[in-house]
């Protein structure tokens, strides 16, 4: 296949995980040049552009910055740096040549429809917000049904707001800032329902976006009805109980012109899919190993895209992470190197509370002295302890006095512990709560 | 003084409006929504009926057959999706069997070609999802899908191009006045005259026809839920799945659409409500249970949006499709429910005959029958894109991700005859917003183009009707 263009490493996605990306494999040795970012937006910097609020950044930079300043300084170095990047460009296709090279397949007004042959992918195009449609809520469908994100957007961005009465299903993050936002500009907001009985989103945002303001949380609540044919006139709540199924008698209709929802966030992998990519069914990202590589060698997936995080800062590293690694791979250490040296991979298991891990599996001989591994619980625990099992040996557990599932937790393996391990196949994380409590 | 008031631009007011156009004669077609489509064409199965379950001799016998055999040629004439993908009737027992034996005697004096009752063995063979109780089946080769917008918007713009004219949110609210002189008010106080009236007016066309004839005809809102699921799910069937008729209707099919999603549905629900579109905890959980009997894992993880829609049922069970006796000039499409859609060529071309007869309004020279759909981006080669993108570069800016829509197919849908003015009018035309997310990320960029090529500000945007507008006034200062 003749390609229109070309590149070493083609990053898919110029928000916060595919700029850090792009900026690691560079510093790793990557030319400028030989990388190119394909940005859908109009602008680099991802969703950050919309997240107005403070609080990024404290990992990263020690500070405390907005969205967007987080985003400039990613943006700044990526420009400075002379890495290429194509703005209001859409991937259509990515697939692998018969030489392992990968030729993807984008358009914008300017270039047209065009290809691009890379050495190395890596996936970064981040997430979507679950709809109405899938949360199967009965009821009329008018205007007035955002996103969190969606509304997000128009507030931040383009100084509009979607309605002034408000009622919020789910308390993901992007739901519980979106309560906050819109009470600041005037609206009120009457209700946070969630379905579990915990929230999905930080503790802080808890805090910081819905007690100071006094607007109630109610856990274990659901949309039952929709009304308003034309615009959102009411809607109404009901208690679930423990099958998550509305206990009836007790309904509760809000008047209100809108209704947002921050029922989860899904990372977007149709392209990944049609790669051939091999997804988790927990996170609908990829399974990747160690070096956040796919199933696909060559192709290397990062942040949202990933597994959904909590805090932008672990996507940057992350990134970063998933950067070097491609890096290397167009230099010529890549998977299909020196199989023999790496050994066989060791599998990551998730079990007993925790839902999943990234990665979930480790060559040693290409682990990190330091191997970083993220996942997340699958319900509230108090005083439960992150246990580490290698093979069937309990290597390491560690007290934590809160797991939840809106928090990311994680565990860093030694690479000498792994190599002594003698006859290391498994390596397990779980939760254990032999001391604890299960809220 | 128009010769024509078609009241309903829906699928069968926009059909009949465009086989009226053939003729010299001045059309206009009132519509109480914003757009075409916007009652129960919108919102049902979407499927080419064979012709098996109507009851020989009706008119809904007579007019499905007729609609199902032009559609083909149809779809190339207006350009709109259709795939003749089959249909399965399954049976899951004895008594079951002897129903599909009758269904096909009645299809073949129908005129319906090619049906066959064939074992579970030989239904799985082609349709492996089908569920292991299913013991026999009724084979339709010509069972087909259709997109019931693209469809009724295809006939609004070809009669439109042929001099229809549509007026929107013109709500009609009285008629009087005989044969050569009706008159038309409407709510907002405007007032039509036309020499002939064609009532096409969905779940209200009792209401209209009550209101020049003695012989009251009673028309019940039957309300019909889906789901419908991610194109993720497309191949899981490829034939359309019914279930044994019930005096209540065809039952829950699962069907894959025209543009592979896969689709399960109806419930059948009498409602007093003529605008009670809204779909209900039961009907959901009911459509998935049942639906359930029919296929093997259906994919309901998959869902992305759910919708309810209102047959249009005489209480006589049958299309009405004539001049009111007591009131000559005025005609009827009433009591257009299953298979309505199927139907819609042929109800046209018997109206146009009907109006002819009296109208005896000479051929038009220069009519248009084609007409060209909008390029479609996410189904078209890379040669074509190429070429797309080369004539227009707008073609190349995505704006709906999941479906792959750009910013020139939306500024099509918009530009074209009997464009779009609402999200919703431009989802149907192109299909943004009809994905995955929802609209979740395309909302505020399609909102940003539909004010930009109508002139309007975004606050005045609205998703489908008058009162739905998307955003709660303009922009505002931001004071912290």
């Amino acid at each position: 296949m003749n390609a229109d263009k070309k590149a070493k490493i083609v990053i898919i996605g110029g928000g916060p995980a595919g700029l850090s990306a792009a900026a690691a494999a560079n510093e790793a040795g990557a030319a400028a040049g030989d990388i190119l970012i394909l940005e859908r937006d109009n602008v680099l910097g991802g969703i950050l552009n919309q997240c107005i609020h403070n609080g990024f950044g404290l990992h990263t930079f020690k500070e405390e910055l907005t969205g967007p300043e987080y985003a400039a300084r990613f943006v700044s170095t990526v420009q400075e740096r002379g890495i290429p990047y194509l703005l209001n460009t859409i991937v259509v296709d990515i697939s692998v040549d018969g030489d392992g090279s990968k030729v993807v397949s984008a358009m914008n007004r300017t270039d047209g429809f065009f290809t691009v042959r890379a050495d190395a992918v890596i996936l970064a195009m981040g997430c979507r917000e679950r709809p109405r449609g899938a949360l199967n809520i009965p009821g009329y469908r008018p205007a007035g049904i955002y996103t969190a994100g969606t509304a997000q957007r128009f507030v931040n961005i383009e100084g509009r707001m979607p309605g002034h009465e408000v009622v919020i299903l789910g308390s993901g993050d992007i739901g519980l800032i979106m309560a906050r936002r819109m009470t600041l500009e005037g609206a009120k907001v009457k209700v946070v329902a969630e379905l579990m009985p915990y929230s999905g989103g930080l503790k802080r945002n808890i805090v910081q976006c819905l007690d100071d303001f006094g607007i109630p949380l109610k856990l274990s609540h659901t949309v039952t009805d929709i009304r308003g044919r034309e615009r959102v006139e009411a809607v109404t709540i009901a208690e679930v109980g423990p099958d998550r199924k509305p206990v009836p008698g007790t309904e509760e209709t809000y008047t209100c012109d809108t209704l947002l929802l921050s029922c989860g966030l899904i990372p977007e992998n149709e392209l990944s899919s049609q790669l051939g990519v091999e997804l988790s069914r927990v996170t609908s990202g990829p399974v990747v190993n160690e070096s956040l590589e796919t199933s696909v060698p060559g192709v290397f997936a990062c942040g949202n895209v990933l597994h959904v995080h909590d805090l932008v800062d672990y996507v940057s590293e992350e990134a970063a992470n998933a950067g070097r690694n491609a890096a290397g791979y167009v230099e010529g250490n890549g998977s299909e190197g020196k199989p023999e040296e790496d050994g066989t991979p060791v599998q990551v298991i998730a079990k007993d509370g925790v839902r999943y891990t990234v990665p979930s599996s480790i060559r040693i001989g290409r682990m990190n002295d330091l191997q970083l591994i993220r996942f997340r619980v699958g319900a509230v625990y108090r005083d439960a302890s992150i246990a580490i099992d290698f093979n069937d040996t309990v290597v390491r557990t560690q007290k934590k006095r809160i797991l939840a599932p809106g928090e990311m937790e994680q565990v860093i393996l030694k690479k000498e512990d792994l190599q002594k391990f003698e006859g290391l196949k498994t390596i397990t994380i779980r939760v254990d709560t032999s001391e604890a409590k299960k809220q | 003084m128009m010769d024509v008031i078609v009241i309903g631009a829906g699928v069968t007011g926009c059909a009949i409006a465009r086989e009226l156009s053939r003729r010299e004669r001045s059309i206009l077609v009132l519509e109480r929504g914003l757009d075409v489509c916007e009652g129960t064409s919108k919102a049902n199965s979407g499927i080419v009926h064979a012709g098996h379950d109507a009851k020989p001799g009706t008119m809904k016998a007579r007019m499905n057959i007729e609609g199902s055999r032009m559609m083909e040629a149809l779809s190339r004439e207006l350009d709109f999706p259709y795939r003749r993908n089959t249909s399965l009737v399954i049976g899951f027992n004895e008594e079951d069997r002897h129903t599909l034996e009758e269904l096909k005697a009645q299809g073949e004096v129908n005129g319906v070609e090619g049906l066959a009752v064939i074992s579970g063995e030989e239904a799985r063979a082609k349709e492996p999802k089908l569920s292991a109780g299913v013991t026999c089946a009724l084979f339709c080769p010509t069972g087909g899908i259709v997109d019931p917008f693209l469809l009724t918007v295809a006939f609004a713009e070809n009669a439109a191009v042929n001099g229809a004219e549509f007026r929107f949110g013109t709500e009609v609210t009285k008629i009087s006045g005989k044969e050569g002189a009706f008159t038309v008010e409407t709510a907002d106080g405007t007032a039509f005259q036309a020499k002939r009236i064609v009532n096409a007016a969905g779940v209200y066309a009792d209401v209209f026809h009550n209101m020049v004839s003695a012989q009251h005809i009673h028309i019940t809102a039957r309300k019909g839920e889906y789901l419908l699921m991610d194109k993720k799910t497309k191949g899981f069937v490829n034939a359309t799945i019914f279930q044994c008729p019930t005096k209540m209707g065809k039952g829950v099919l699962v069907t894959p659409t025209c543009h592979g999603n896969l689709l399960i549905g109806p419930t059948s629900v009498d409602i007093e409500d003529k605008e009670g579109v809204n779909t209900t905890a039961e009907g959901l959980a009911d459509v998935v249970e049942k639906a359930g009997l029919s296929a093997e894992d259906l994919p309901t993880r998959q869902v992305i949006t759910s919708f309810a829609g209102l047959r249009a049922h005489e209480d006589g069970g049958d299309f009405i499709v004539a001049e009111a006796a007591d009131c000559p000039g005025f005609f009827d499409a009433a009591g257009i429910e299953s298979p309505g859609l199927t139907s819609a060529p042929a109800i046209a071309k018997y109206m146009a005959e009907l109006i002819t007869e009296k109208d005896k309004a000479p051929e038009k020279t220069g009519f248009k029958a084609e007409r060209k759909g909008i390029p479609c981006m996410a189904e078209a080669t890379p040669e074509e894109r190429k070429a797309l993108v080369a004539e227009n570069p707008l073609y190349a800016n995505v704006i709906c991700r999941c479906e792959l829509v750009t910013e020139g197919e939306i500024v099509d849908a918009i530009n074209r005859p009997v464009g779009a003015t609402t999200l919703d009018g431009v989802k149907r035309r192109v299909r943004a917003g009809m994905g995955r997310c929802q609209a979740g990320f395309c909302t505020p960029k399609q909102m940003d183009i539909l004010a930009r090529e109508t002139g309007r500000d975004l606050q005045d945007i609205v998703k489908s009707g008058s009162g739905s507008q998307l955003l709660d006034g303009g922009k505002f200062e931001s004071t912290h």
